[in-house]
This record gives C-alpha cells, structure tokens and sequence, in this order.
C-alpha cells in the first residue's frame, strides 16, 4: 500500500498563492508579496522533493483520485493525478526551476509596477503547469494546457500599455489555439473509440490494437492531431511565429514559460502519448521531420538575430526541435533528458540575459552591448557555463542530451542518417549563435552610448513607478537575489548531465516502455545498445563529430566576432538575397498576414460584419424597430385628448359590433 | 294598447339624440345631459319589454339604472365643479392633458 502523497497539494499551494496575492496583494507591501510567491513555491518544490526522496517506497505509477467531475453514462473523468517517472522528472524540473526564477524576478521585477500582478500570474501559471503535468487524464490535462496558455498570454502582455506586448500576447493565444483545436479533436477521437481520457484506460485500450505500419488508420488520425497541439503550445513549425514575440513579456517569464517549462508541455504529451505513437509510425516520422526541420530552419533564423533574447527565442525554437525529433525517432527518454538539461541552461540564459539587460539599462541589441565580461562578472561566468552547455561542449549538461538525442536519431528504428546530418549542421549553427551572442556581449569594446537613467522598458511603460532607486548610475552587477539563482542553475547546467542518458532511460524506463506491449518494448530498450548500429558506424565517432561541430561553431564566431568584426557586413553583402531573407526571419510573418490574416480580416470585414452582421442581423432589429415607431407613430393621433373624438370611436365601434350582430343573425 | 314598437322607436330617437349630442357637443353640461338622456331612452326600451312580456326583471333593471345614474351624476357634477375651478372653462375640447 503507498502511502497517500496528496498530490493535489503541490498545484493547490500554488493556486493559493495566486490567490491572496491576486485579491489582496495591491494592499500589500513588496516584501510580503514576494514573501507569499517564494514561500508557496517553493513550499511546492520541497514537496515535490520530498515525494521524489520516496521514490523507492513507492508502487509507480501512483493514481490518486481527489473527486469525481464528469460523469455521463460510461464515460467518467475525475479531478485525479497521476504520478510515475516520467511526471515526476516534469514535476521536479518546473518546481525547481520555477522557484529559482521566482527568487530571480524578486529581484528583476522589483521597481516595476505591478509588482503583485505579476507574482500572481507567475503562481498561477505554475499551478496550471503541474495540473498539467500531474494530470491523470487528458482532460485534466487539457485544463492545465489553456491555463498555461492563459498565463502566458496575462505575462507577455505584463506591459499591456505597451502596444507590441499586448498585441504579442493575444498572438501567443491566437496561435496556440490553431494547436487546441487539434488537441481538442484528438480529445473527441479518443472519447468516440475508447470510451475514457484516462491514461491507464485509453493506453490499455491501444496497446490491445496492432501496430499501424501499412496504412493509415486511427491512432495516426489521433497521433498527428495531437502533434498539431504540440506544434502550437511548443512553437514547432508551422506554429512557431508566437514564441519569438513572447519575447516581449518581462525577461523572468520568457525564461520560465518560454523556455523552460510551458514551451516544453508538447514534448511532454507525445512522450506522455507515446503508447498511441509506438502503434502510428507515420505519425512518428511526421514528428521527427517537423522536429528537425524546425530545428534546422529556427537555428538559421537565430543566427541574424541581433536582439539579445530573440537570439534566445530562435534558440529555445530549435531546441525544441530537437526534442521533438529525439520523440519522433522513439527516444522519448532522449527527449525528456534534453527537456529537463535545456530547463537549466536555457533558463540560465535568459536569466543571465535578463542579468545583461538590467545592467547595461534596458538595452537590448547586441550591437550596443560588448566589453561586459569585466563590468558583470558573475554574469559573465554563469552565462558562459550556458553558452558551453547549450553549444555541446563535454562534459556540461547540452553536451550529454544532445548527443543522446543525435546518436538515437542515427542509430534507432525509427532513426535515419538525414535527422542526424540535419542535427549536427544545427549543433554547429547553435554553437555558432550562442557564441556569437557570447563574444558580442561580452567581449570586444563597448558600443553602447553611455547608459540612459531609466530603463527603456520602464519609460516606455506607464505602469511603472516613477522614481527608481535602482538601474542609474552605469554598467552594474545584479543583486544578490538575481545572481543566486543564476549560480545554482550554472552549477545545474554543468553537472545535469552526468546523470547519463542510459542512467535517465533506464529511470523512465518503466513509464516510457511499461504499459506498451511486445516488439515495441524490446526494439526501444535493444537500440539503446550502442553496439546495434544498423550502419556499423560508432557512437563514439558521432559524438566526435558532433563535438568537432560544437567548436568549429566556436571558431567561427571567434573568428567573424572577435577576430575580425568587420567580416560579417561582407559576408552579408556577399550573400546579398539570402541574407536578407533570413534577416526577415524568412519572411513568415509577412507571408501568414497575406495567406491567413489579411484574408481572414477582408473576409470578417466585407462578409460577416458588412455583410451579414450590419445588413442583415442588424438591419433586421432596426428595420422591425422602425416600423413598430412609424406605425405607433400614425396610431398615436387617435389619443388626441379630445373627449369626443372618443366617444365618436367608441360609438363608431359599437356601431361596427352591431353591424356584426346584425349580420350574423341575418345569415 | 300602444304597440311596442312605438316605443322602441321612441326609445331609439331618444338614445340617438343623447349620443348626437354627446358627439357634438361642448359643454360638459350639456354632454352630462346627453348621457342621461341614453340612460333614459334605454330605460324606456327596458320598461316596455317588461309591460309587454309581464316581467318583472325589466322594471328592476331600470331602478337599477336610475340608481347608478343618480350616484354617476352626483359623482360626475363634482367632477365638472372640480375641472371648472382648476381650469376655468366647461369646454371638453380644451380639457385635453391625456393627449399624447
């Protein structure tokens, strides 16, 4: 018998906190509201420490049931939680790293205004994080989905004063709904076939069905629509255009939501799915190409980036990628590792980015910035240790993930040698970008003018208090409650990744492989054995290769950024066309407004508004309104006030009802 | 014996006038009279019913009538003095404030 977890506290806790500091905590002082967040938090996180401390004492997957909520016929769905290896790495990874960017914000988001608000969101936003991640049916889980939309949505448009954070946000929202939709439709699938949202319910249901590997049949239908929703929430191709700008939400969230937690919830449906995934290998590929593909594409875009946290934006896109493509060759362990190691170093670079910013007073484009590495050193060597993780370099946290995720790309079933090619250009192109945002920021001479009084996000906001005591005088390092978290998450993104990928395999083993059934089974565990190439080809001369790419990357920022600074505009000048489409970001935005927005908005225009919204709906109402006036109108002058004129109606009328009488009774 | 019809014919002229004076006329006096004289003609249509057919329900109605009639009048002449000290004027043209 395992002991009662009461699972639902970890959301709870942190829906309360949302709570008193949303109803009460314009009342309260700074101190107290960030008392109320940090504490309920990070009462979740030694929750969620002390459940995994039990580990060995407990029977997984742990089912609690805390009340029913729908129940129609056979159909049922409850408020019940779900806990096995593979939420239980989600869980620790958004506690933790969550309550690390709650302290960090104390401090980043001190003299904004809003201060409360903003603490709420972010305490709701972890409540519908773990609803998601701890939900025991899909439903519930859809839930914790749109709730995380919704604080994403509240969070980049913190600043709603500021017109590109509100439009930004309502872009984030309108774009992951094109991504529910296809959720909500897997959703109706698995209800019409299987009966339940259960997890336990629909896997059993689908591990009794054959493999789906001539044709295309059901679980592909639910397996693709379910990718759909994932494309959205985790910024994939064709999806992808919300998440660069995100970026417009306060740097904490950016870091929080998108990169380290919310943007990650598609992976962690299809590894959740991944019963129905195993059965639909069609499915399986479309995942890894769009996985690679958006790996490939977003990391070009990264590269002419100039915008500090853009780069990062095109970076986390890619990442992202990545994963998908490690979940779509089946190596969903590959997957989750790399979630769980790119939580650490990607919330660290936005973080120390966020560090950046704030010391150079609200600047943003790289081109300004440089020479920083003596003035913010603690910045300085945490983002470096971020840098080396995220490009591949041994032995930080990227190096083990990536490489697992490559050689799973090369060497499983599913796997072939083109999403490993793919993998490593992108390997190198990271590198490249991450580091030439590293030599950019922090080496060279610096380009800034001299450091205006105000932040420049802060003037731009009218939220924002007035005065500040902070953010004046120069170049300056973050305070203290800014820089522990970026130290522990640097410490997190060196040494994250000596876990191993076989250790972290064998640990998700039981969710990853457990409930599925036969070949499935033995052809995901077998292709973990290095030995097993189809190709005859080494997993250590991979990895040599991948690490090759990671620091020819590095030279090659060394060389275009630090060495010679003036060869880029060449090089861009020679590439001319090409350059400047990848500049444009491709060009995506421009080619959606005129395929999908400009139509939708002439046709809601001219049809549903002119159309049939003002000539007919409307005009129905005003027309039946404007006759019942002109027909009142002609009848009004009968109440003439003049007595007679009554009594002649009423005579007139008795006069009729006589006549009446009188016909009747003749005929 | 005078034949029924004669009354009816009687009572018909009667009513006629009332409501011709009714209609045409201004004074709120005359328009009061002109109401009695409608009770009056239909009370006279009531009576001769009843002599006819020897019933006795006719002549009870037109107590009835005359009894309402002597509390409509008592009520509506108060009503007249209370028009003519508020408005100075017993012509029902220019009693008009419900007019729309």
């Amino acid at each position: 018998m395992t002991p009662n977890l009461h699972l639902w506290l970890i959301p709870v806790l942190l829906l309360v906190g949302a709570a008193i500091n949303g109803l009460f905590g314009r009342r309260f002082s700074r101190q107290i509201v960030s008392a109320i967040a940090l504490g309920f938090s990070g009462a979740a996180f030694v929750r969620a420490l002390w459940i995994a401390l039990q580990l060995s004492s407990l029977t997984l997957p742990h089912v609690e049931s805390l009340a029913g909520w729908i129940r129609a016929g056979d159909f049922q769905v409850d408020f019940a939680f779900y806990l096995d290896q593979l939420s239980l790495v989600m869980l620790l990874v958004v506690t933790g790293v969550g309550f690390l960017i709650h302290i960090y914000s104390v401090g980043y988001m001190w003299e904004e205004g809003g201060f409360y608000r903003f603490f709420s969101y972010l305490n709701l936003f972890m409540f519908f994080m773990l609803t998601l991640v701890l939900a025991s049916n899909y439903l519930l889980m859809f839930i914790g989905w749109e709730g995380v939309g919704l604080a994403s949505y509240l969070l980049i448009g913190f600043w709603f004063t500021k017109d590109s954070a509100a439009s930004a946000g309502k872009k984030a929202f309108i774009v992951n709904r094109i991504g529910d939709f296809g959720f909500l439709i897997a959703l109706f699938l698995m209800i019409q076939h299987f009966g339940s949202l259960n997890f336990e319910q629909v896997f059993h249901s689908v591990s009794g069905m054959p493999a789906e590997t001539a044709g295309t049949g059901l679980l592909t239908a639910i397996g693709l629509l379910l990718m759909v929703g994932a494309a959205g929430k985790s910024a994939q191709l064709p999806l992808y255009v919300w998440l660069p700008d995100a970026m417009e939400g306060p740097t904490p969230v950016s870091a929080l939501i998108h990169a380290a937690t919310m943007v990650t919830a598609g992976v962690y449906i299809v590894a959740r799915s991944h019963v129905i995934f195993d059965r639909a290998p069609q499915a399986l590929m479309v995942v890894a190409i769009v996985g690679t593909l958006t790996a490939l594409f977003a990391a070009t875009i990264g590269i002419c980036q100039t915008d500090i946290k853009k780069v990062l934006a095109y970076s986390t896109i890619s990442q992202l990628g990545y994963m998908f493509m490690a979940c779509g060759v089946a190596a969903y362990s590959a997957g989750i590792f790399h979630l769980m190691t790119h939580a650490f170093f990607k919330g660290l670079l936005f973080l120390a980015a966020g560090s950046v910013i704030h010391a150079v007073g609200g600047e943003q484009d790289m081109r300004r910035m440089g020479g920083l590495r003596h003035h913010i050193p603690w910045t300085f060597w945490t983002m470096t240790a971020a840098t080396f993780a995220i490009a591949g370099f041994p032995p930080l946290a990227g190096f083990f993930s990536k490489d697992a995720i490559l050689w799973k790309a090369y060497s499983s079933p599913y796997g072939s040698w083109v999403y490993w090619l793919i993998g490593v250009f992108t390997a190198f192109l990271t590198s490249f970008y991450m580091f030439r945002l590293w030599f950019l920021t922090f080496f060279g001479e610096y380009r800034g003018e001299a450091v205006a009084t105000e932040r420049v996000h802060l003037a731009d906001s009218s939220l924002a208090p007035a005065p500040h005591e902070h953010g004046h005088g120069g170049i300056h390092e973050s305070p203290k409650v800014m820089l522990i978290p970026l130290m522990i998450l640097a410490v997190l993104s060196i040494c994250g990744g000596w876990v191993g990928s076989e250790r972290f395999d064998k640990f998700l083993s039981p969710a990853l492989h457990g409930v599925s059934t036969g070949y499935t089974t033995e052809d995901a565990s077998s292709s973990s054995a290095p030995e097993r190439s189809e190709h005859g080809v080494s997993e250590g001369l991979l990895t040599s290769i991948s690490i090759l790419a990671a620091i020819s990357g590095l030279f090659l920022a060394w060389l275009l950024y630090y060495r010679r600074p003036q060869l880029p505009q060449e090089i861009a000048q020679a590439l001319g066309g090409f350059y400047q489409a990848v500049l444009h970001k491709y060009y995506v935005d421009e080619i959606y407004a005129v395929v999908f927005v400009t139509p939708l908005i002439d046709g809601s225009t001219r049809i549903l508004w002119h159309g049939v919204d003002r000539d007919v709906i409307d005009a129905t109402l005003n027309n039946s309104a404007e006759g019942a006036r002109e027909v009142s109108d002609a009848m009004r002058h009968m109440q003439s006030g003049n007595l007679r004129s009554y009594a002649g109606w009423i005579a007139a009328g008795a006069a009729v009802v006589i006549a009446y009488m009188i016909w009747m009774g003749t005929r | 014996m005078v034949p029924l019809s004669y009354y009816l014919v009687l009572s018909g002229i009667l009513f006629a006038c009332g409501v011709t004076g009714f209609l045409i006329k201004r004074n709120i006096i005359t328009i009061f009279m002109s109401i009695e004289l409608m009770l009056n003609g239909v009370n006279l249509s009531f009576v001769a019913f009843a002599a006819q057919w020897h019933a006795l329900s006719g002549q009870v109605f037109v107590f009835f009538v005359m009894v309402v009639a002597a509390a409509e009048s008592a009520v509506g002449l108060a009503i007249i003095i209370a028009v003519y000290r508020t408005r100075e004027t017993l012509n029902v043209d220019r009693v008009n404030l419900l007019k729309l």
